[in-house]
């Protein structure tokens, strides 16, 4: 059983928009950042995952959060033979 | 408010924490076995580690009227050389009758590795025997779910019911499966991975109240030893009753962890 939302629309939107709005422009300047970095200008599988995941703020439906996860989750089933590293990088490593 | 924080690495704090923790209403925390951000060099670096939860931290804890309980393990960062883990797992028995301890955790998977899992399926197998409470973690990031669905089934495979399992550090695509399986879940309130207060806050105005949790998993990281009270205050703003409130921050930690007969508040 869920516990619904208090707010109005609008109340959450007045709310946290500025919190929101700061958020967004953050991920255009630190794109802006690995642009006029010096280096490689290959792709990067975290950028490219970062960037799938953003078609999900176009989406309409409920879920939105859920559905990123998602993208960024290794989905096999089976244990690996090794642990190999004890860090995660936060997007699914090619060939994972 | 008054609240139980039921996740925090209390060595990695200061006593300036437990008097800010004391200030802003809390009467008891739980600390999970966890990872020291290095590997110890012996088995003997854990005996030590588990007199510094059933003996030192309950002190210092005590001097600030906040009721200290462990639960002890090999966690899963150290677990992937197996010998090694069998012997910290033989070390725990001993502590097992000390005061504090409420049982087994945080075990888990961290890379979702073989042998991560031998000595997680070893570790539920010792919670099974002495009728233990478990605290799981989940992994992070990307091998959150794909870990979270390998420890449900390792605990489906003994004996050990589930609402005496508690699921931490889930988020929005595992907390329903955790729920559904009859588990507890535990949200972690974290700056920059896991949830946010105000995903917390989401998570509980969408999948309900029941059998669900808030701490702060406060540690040697970047983290935050006030994250649950400031997840009171994000929901006491949304116009969230007192009551509810209440349910996930003190309640629900108070039914769960007095399964394990030793749970007090001060
Ligand atoms: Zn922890």
């Amino acid at each position: 059983m869920s516990n619904p939302s208090q707010l109005s629309k609008t109340e959450v939107i007045d709310r946290y928009f500025l919190e929101h709005r700061a958020k967004l422009l953050d991920i255009a300047a630190f794109l802006d950042r690995i642009d006029r970095a010096e280096g490689d200008d290959g792709s990067d599988f975290r950028i490219d995952a970062l960037l799938e995941c953003a078609k999900q703020l176009h989406s309409s439906e409920i879920g939105r959060t859920e559905r990123m996860l998602l993208l960024l989750s290794d989905s096999t089933t089976e244990p690996v033979d090794s642990a190999g590293t004890k860090g995660a990088t936060g997007a699914v490593p090619p060939k994972s | 408010m008054t609240y139980i924080d039921p996740h925090i690495h209390m060595v990695s704090r200061t006593t300036d924490d437990y008097q800010r923790m004391a200030q802003a209403g809390c009467v008891a925390i739980t600390e999970p076995a966890f990872w020291a951000g290095f590997d110890r060099s012996s088995p003997q670096g854990f005996y030590d580690y588990f007199r510094q939860l059933t003996d030192t931290e309950p002190k210092r804890a005590s001097l600030y009227g906040i009721q200290h309980h462990c639960w002890l393990c090999i966690n899963p960062k150290e677990a992937e050389d197996v010998g090694f883990a069998r012997e910290v797992i033989s070390l725990i028995p001993e502590f097992m009758s000390c005061p504090n301890v409420l049982g087994i955790g945080e075990i888990g998977l961290n890379k979702n590795s073989k042998n991560e899992l031998t000595i997680l399926e070893e570790q539920l197998a010792l919670a099974e025997q002495h009728n233990q409470l478990v605290l799981v973690h989940t992994p992070h990031l990307e091998d959150k779910l794909k870990g979270t669905l390998l420890i449900m089934d390792a605990v489906a495979n003994t004996s050990i019911s589930p609402d005496r399992v508690l699921i931490d550090h889930v988020e929005e695509h595992t907390v329903s499966a955790v729920l559904d399986r009859g588990f507890w879940a535990g949200m972690t309130l974290y700056p920059d991975s896991k949830c946010t207060p105000q995903r917390a806050a989401d998570i509980i105005e969408s999948v309900g109240s029941e059998r669900i949790w808030i701490n702060s998993a406060g540690d040697w990281g970047p983290s935050d030893p006030l994250a649950v009270p400031k997840c009171q205050v994000e929901m006491a703003s949304r116009g969230h009753t007192g009551a509810l409130i209440q349910k996930i921050s003190y309640d629900n930690p108070l039914e769960f962890l007095s399964q394990s007969g030793k749970f007090k508040v001060s």
